[in-house]
């Protein structure tokens, strides 16, 4: 039967689609018959030798039209082909076919095209199944493997998808496929929000009418359910040849996908244990027209698949290979594992940990009991080395004991940071694809029914096993198991997910020997000896307690609400454990100012005090170091990705006064800072910036985490590498090194203004205007189109009015930045608050002020979103 | 120079004068300005080629203005003066040619937020003004070769010292207590300096040469430094020395007063401006603000006084006046 008639010209335009990418071809089948088969093909310029050569496959019931995007954006340089499977699109309609058929006519096309040199394949939906089928079976002719949102088998432990399931059932196959387009339109309803509207008919076009809906149908009833479908040998052939694979694979994910959901990606993963993974996040099934899965393809294609008729570049294996070697040493000297201050203090009977809401302190003694017991107690439920472990447990001994416990077992501990909310704390949980979780009932019940770990085996707090739990933390420390062997220093320890200041949260993965020699640089720069006992008001801080062998106790406070830390309940927690040392966040500290009510005597032998976490004023250390007469004050600079970075006392602090920024001090003994040119390009070698310019800021330190969990292209873009081979990881954070080799920060990068006149950094100006009387706050941020963006001074003056700042303002605020960093102030606006971070209470938004500001200064009317 | 009567063209012919250029005016009237002067209407061929004859260059600043008069009017002396201009310059073998165009030819009615000199819209008509000099600009910037070059200028909301424009109707308005501000005054907008706009019209005829990326374009000229309006307006009063305290019309309610006033008033007095019109609402209510980095890259060209230097040359001049 014929396939229905091709677009017009009209159509084509209005689906975004060339029409000269059309054409359709005659290919003699391996049937023996011949079938017209429609393709969507774009090469380069007759002139130009194509990068290499891409052929897309579809599933069901799309077609061709869902790789425009990739066609799109690599047919400048790549041959692309896109074909639509016979009985689709508008290739010609046939019978049934079966899956080894299907693999067949894939490569009865590639013949008929003439695509000869190695080829990159790329499947979405059932059309990976038939990808993988022809790259199993042509491995000599693939240059690359690339799958999105399919499969090969169900995963272990999973049933079938139940919308394939139901639409597979018996006579509901042919209503909803044939006779309805239910299954044509419910595709498309499962990402129905997220496609354009003009896409939406390019969708439905080939199935309009119900004869050309049978080979959707019968897709349908290809899917094997079970051993006795013809199909289901064939599959499971595939399946267990996929891992002879060696050419570079990528799985790109839509992770909000009903049906291909993220088991399926990490089933491929297991097979193909080289593949690279980059997940979407709220991204469903149709992530091709959904996300920019086109940039990541183009991407990684740069990165791993080397041009056509040339082998990898020297230039880039030269690079390739000293980054490995400088990354991978082979083996870790001096390393010591997080657990060995509690091995060696096991027998000890002084205070380990102090809990601050109760006041009940641990022992070292038990404290190593317990972390021991723990590891035996999930080692014999089953717990394997590499597992993943949500920790849901409030700051606690519980928390303190579970994380060494799984570190101890060689899981590894999933730390979501309660800033991120419920929400992002359950697509924190639901990304990492946890197998077990750790956690107070009532985290139990949320996790449970939010379905964050489906699957997942539950270890409960308290004194019985609720929600399903298999075991509590009790019942696990009476194991009489053995221990399990140690993790080596290489394996993975932990994913950590903070509350990120820009986009969605991001899982940082850290291995035990970046663990081991982050906790070493923080006992080198502070000095930290076993004398020594820490108050951490910062809760995950705590946590270095017993890696550094010293008691530790987290105040009483809400920890979703670290600015609520009262001077009295931090002089609690002090006396607790006789502190040397307290780390709190500006916040908390801001707060312990406000609420003190003279010297304390509990916070006489405080030697050191730290806040970190965001810019901290000056003013509220000096408050601090006069409620603590015997402590230095430092103020360490880093992120979740590597801590710390740099340090700087409040007595450097006060001699610089100020300049162009916030001055976060010194490199720490085995940290590198590099500054590059603003906006370079992390695909080529950096470059350093000569000192005193302007530029982002990059680090490395032997601590520095491993990278970004299944964020393939975001860990490659933080993640240049140097003309030396060495990879650095980019922090976010523009600034400067001066000529006495202090690092100043002056923003973040997302946050410079990119005026006609070139980059202007946030932070000076706001240091310039919050000098100003009467300005509490202030945001620079930049209005109008990149390249010439005008500056525009958002302030907080306590006013409760939202408007164009009063003219004494508004000059003294041009006037102050003119004479700081010389630039005009287009406009200065007053509102009575501006945006914070849940964490710290100190970052703001600057990208959401900008928003506001530009509708505000095009004349509108707007009410401030936050 | 075509349009010598106006401020801007006297200004740009100063500045001409004082680079030791020789310069020729064509007006109806007086030019006030120590030039050979002819007298008369754009409109009159034979006249402009008598003007033009012996001129290396001509800047094309002759235009009918506001809002009041038949389309016949506007027309004919803003595109077929432009014509004529044209035909005169090429026949005589002139070197080059500016069009004083403005930015009104792309009015979009929308907010403009660091905008390029977007293509003319033809076909309005509800607004003569702008449709003729719409049409003309395509007409000038299409005759554009290397033969002829030819480079149009968009000068946006030119004040100083001596304009009965924008300062002067501002600070009539204010003193008679009809000055409203619309939507609340925070619109950001760019404007020029006078003696900018003359530099600006300078350096476009410097640029326009056989081969220049400028031949044939359009070009935004402001100072670059757009302000909320309220600020902008308050700094010419507080320059003239004026202390009313505007007042604040929703930008809804002006957009739709500016449309009846204008209907109202064009049966009333049809001979004057009205105090409000629906393009002048959309100018002051919201943002209008141009990329410079076009007319920096092609024309060389930047403001050489600042909006703070220009207020202060603007109360000086109050203050002498």
């Amino acid at each position: 039967m014929s396939a229905p008639a091709l677009p017009t010209a009209g159509d084509w335009q209005d689906w975004g689609v060339d029409p000269s990418w059309s054409r359709t071809l005659d290919v003699a089948s391996h049937d023996g018959g011949t079938h017209r088969w429609h393709v969507l093909e774009r090469r380069p310029a007759a002139t130009e030798r194509p990068l290499g050569t891409i052929v897309c496959v579809h599933g069901n019931p799309t077609w061709s039209y869902l790789w425009h995007r990739v066609i799109r954006r690599l047919g400048d340089r790549y041959q692309v082909v896109a074909v639509d499977q016979l009985g689709m699109g508008f290739s010609d309609r046939l019978g049934p076919r079966t899956y080894a058929q299907r693999v067949r006519d894939l490569d009865d096309v590639i013949g008929a095209l003439g695509l000869e040199g190695p080829l990159v394949m790329v499947g979405h939906d059932w059309g990976g199944a038939v990808v993988q089928g022809w790259s199993v079976a042509h491995q000599d002719r693939l240059a690359g493997l690339v799958l999105c949102n399919t499969g090969i088998a169900v995963p272990a432990g999973r049933r079938a998808p139940s919308l394939i399931r139901l639409a597979a059932a018996g006579p509901m196959t042919d209503l909803a496929c044939r006779r309805t387009r239910l299954f044509v339109d419910g595709t498309m309803w499962l990402s129905w929000q997220r496609i354009p509207a003009e896409m939406r008919p390019a969708f439905r076009a080939p199935y309009r009418r119900a004869a050309d809906r049978a080979a959707v149908r019968d897709f349908v009833a290809d899917v094997p359910f079970d051993d006795r479908h013809p199909s289901s040998a064939a599959l499971a052939d595939v399946a267990a040849q996929l891992p002879t694979i060696t050419a570079p694979a990528l799985l790109v994910w839509g992770a909000s996908d009903p049906v291909f959901d993220d088991s399926f990606a990490l089933d491929l993963a297991a097979r193909l244990p080289h593949a690279d993974l980059h997940r979407f996040d709220r991204i469903g099934h149709l992530a091709p027209v959904e996300a920019d899965v086109a940039g990541v393809l183009d991407a990684w294609l740069a990165e791993r698949v080397p041009p056509a008729g040339r082998a990898t570049s020297a230039a880039a294996s030269a690079a390739a290979s000293a980054a490995a070697a400088a990354d991978s040493p082979a083996d870790r000297p001096g390393y010591v594992p997080t657990w060995a201050a509690l091995d060696e203090r096991a027998d000890d009977p002084a205070v380990a940990f102090v809990d601050g809401a109760t006041g009940v302190s641990t022992s070292f003694h038990e404290l190593h009991q317990r972390v021991m017991g723990i590891a035996r107690g999930l080692s014999e439920l089953g717990l394997r080395p590499g597992e993943r472990v949500a920790m849901l447990v409030p700051p606690s001994v519980d928390l303190v004991a579970a994380v060494y416990a799984v570190w101890r077992a060689g899981g590894v501990t999933v730390v979501a940071d309660r800033g991120l909310g419920l929400g992002g704390l359950g697509r924190a949980v639901r990304g990492a694809r946890v197998d077990w979780v750790i956690g107070a009932p009532e985290a139990l019940a949320a996790a449970r029914a939010l379905r964050w770990a489906p699957g997942a085996y539950r270890v409960s707090t308290g004194s019985k096993p609720v929600m399903g739990a298999v075991a509590t933390l009790d019942d696990l420390v009476r194991s009489a198991a053995v221990l399990p062997p140690a993790p080596m220093p290489d394996d993975p320890a932990a994913v950590l997910y903070t509350s990120g200041a820009t986009g969605p949260a991001k899982g940082v993965r850290y291995r035990h020997h970046q663990l081991a020699a982050q906790r070493d640089a923080l006992a080198a720069t502070y000095g930290i000896t076993r004398d020594d006992r820490l108050v951490a008001a910062f809760a995950p801080f705590a946590l270095y307690g017993p890696a550094l062998g010293i008691a530790s106790t987290i105040p009483d406070v809400d920890v979703t609400k670290p600015g609520t830390l009262t001077a009295a309940a931090l002089a609690t927690a002090c006396e607790s454990v006789d502190a040397t040392i307290v780390f709190a966040s500006p916040a908390a500290l801001a707060n312990v100012v406000r609420t003190s009510t003279g010297v304390d005597q509990r916070f006489s032998r405080v030697r050191l005090a730290l806040s970190a976490g965001a810019p901290v004023p000056v003013a509220t250390l000096r408050a601090t170091a006069a409620l603590m007469p015997a402590a230095e004050l430092h103020t360490p600079y880093g992120m979740t990705e590597c801590l710390p970075v740099a340090d700087v006392p409040l007595a450097t602090i006060d001699a610089v006064g100020h300049g162009r920024g916030v001055c976060v001090g010194r490199p720490v003994p085995g940290a590198e800072v590099f500054v590059a040119p603003l906006g370079f390009d992390a695909a080529t070698a950096v470059v350093a910036v000569p000192p005193g310019t302007t530029g982002e800021v990059l680090v490395r330190t032997p601590w520095l985490s491993d990278g970004y969990d299944r964020r393939w292209a975001i860990e490659r873009d933080a993640r240049p590498l140097d003309a030396a081979g060495r990879r650095w990881h980019r922090s976010g954070d523009v600034g400067h090194v001066d000529a006495d080799g202090l690092l100043w920060i002056e923003g973040r990068s997302v946050h410079v203004v990119h005026t006609d006149r070139g980059p202007v950094t946030p932070v000076p100006v706001e240091v310039a205007v919050e000098r100003i009387d009467g300005i509490v706050r202030s945001a620079a941020v930049g209005v109008g189109p990149v390249g010439c963006q005008v500056l525009v001074v958002v302030v907080e003056t306590g006013a409760d009015a939202d408007g164009l700042a009063p003219a004494s303002i508004a000059a003294s605020v041009r006037d102050a930045v003119r004479d700081a960093v010389s630039q005009p102030v287009a406009a200065v606006l007053q509102v009575g608050t501006l945006p914070v971070d849940i964490r710290h209470n100190t970052k703001i938004d600057r990208t959401l002020v900008a928003t506001w500001a530009e509708r505000v200064l095009s004349g509108e009317r707007a009410k401030r979103p936050w | 120079m075509t349009g010598g009567s106006s401020l801007l063209a006297r200004r740009t012919a100063e500045a001409l004068l004082a680079r030791g250029d020789e310069v020729v005016m064509l007006q109806r009237g007086d030019a006030a300005i120590d030039a050979p002067q002819v007298r008369g209407d754009v409109r009159d061929a034979d006249l402009v080629r008598t003007a033009l004859d012996g001129c290396d260059a001509v800047v094309h600043a002759a235009a009918k203005v506001g809002i009041v008069g038949s389309w016949e009017d506007f027309r004919s002396i803003n595109v077929d003066g432009t014509a004529n201009v044209i035909a005169a310059a090429r026949e005589l073998g002139l070197s080059r040619v500016v069009y004083v165009s403005t930015p009104s030819v792309a009015h979009a009615g929308h907010s403009l937020v660091g905008a390029l000199a977007d293509a003319p819209v033809t076909g309005r008509t509800d607004a003569h003004y702008a449709e003729s000099k719409a049409v003309a600009e395509r007409l000038a910037v299409g005759a554009a070769s290397d033969a002829l070059p030819i480079v149009a200028i968009r000068p946006h909301l030119v004040w100083g010292p001596g304009d009965t424009q924008l300062v002067g109707r501002l600070v009539e308005r204010a003193r008679a207590g009809r000055l409203a501000l619309v939507g609340g005054g925070t619109a950001l907008i760019d404007t020029t300096y006078i003696d900018n706009a003359a530099s600006a019209l300078v350096a476009a005829l410097d640029a326009a040469v056989p081969g220049a990326a400028c031949i044939g374009r359009a070009y935004v000229i402001a100072n670059g430094e757009p302000r909320p309006i309220r600020e902008l307006i308050e700094g010419i009063l507080r320059a003239a020395g004026v202390t009313a305290e505007p007042k604040v019309v929703p930008l809804r309610l002006a957009l739709g007063a500016g449309s009846v006033v204008e209907k109202i008033w064009a049966r009333a007095k049809p001979d004057e401006e009205p105090p409000l019109t629906r393009f002048l609402a959309e100018q002051l209510g919201t943002a209008h603000w141009f990329d410079p980095r076009p007319a920096r890259d092609d024309l060389g060209w930047r403001p050489t006084v600042t909006i703070d230097q220009g207020l202060a040359e603007l109360a000086a001049w109050f203050a002498a006046y």
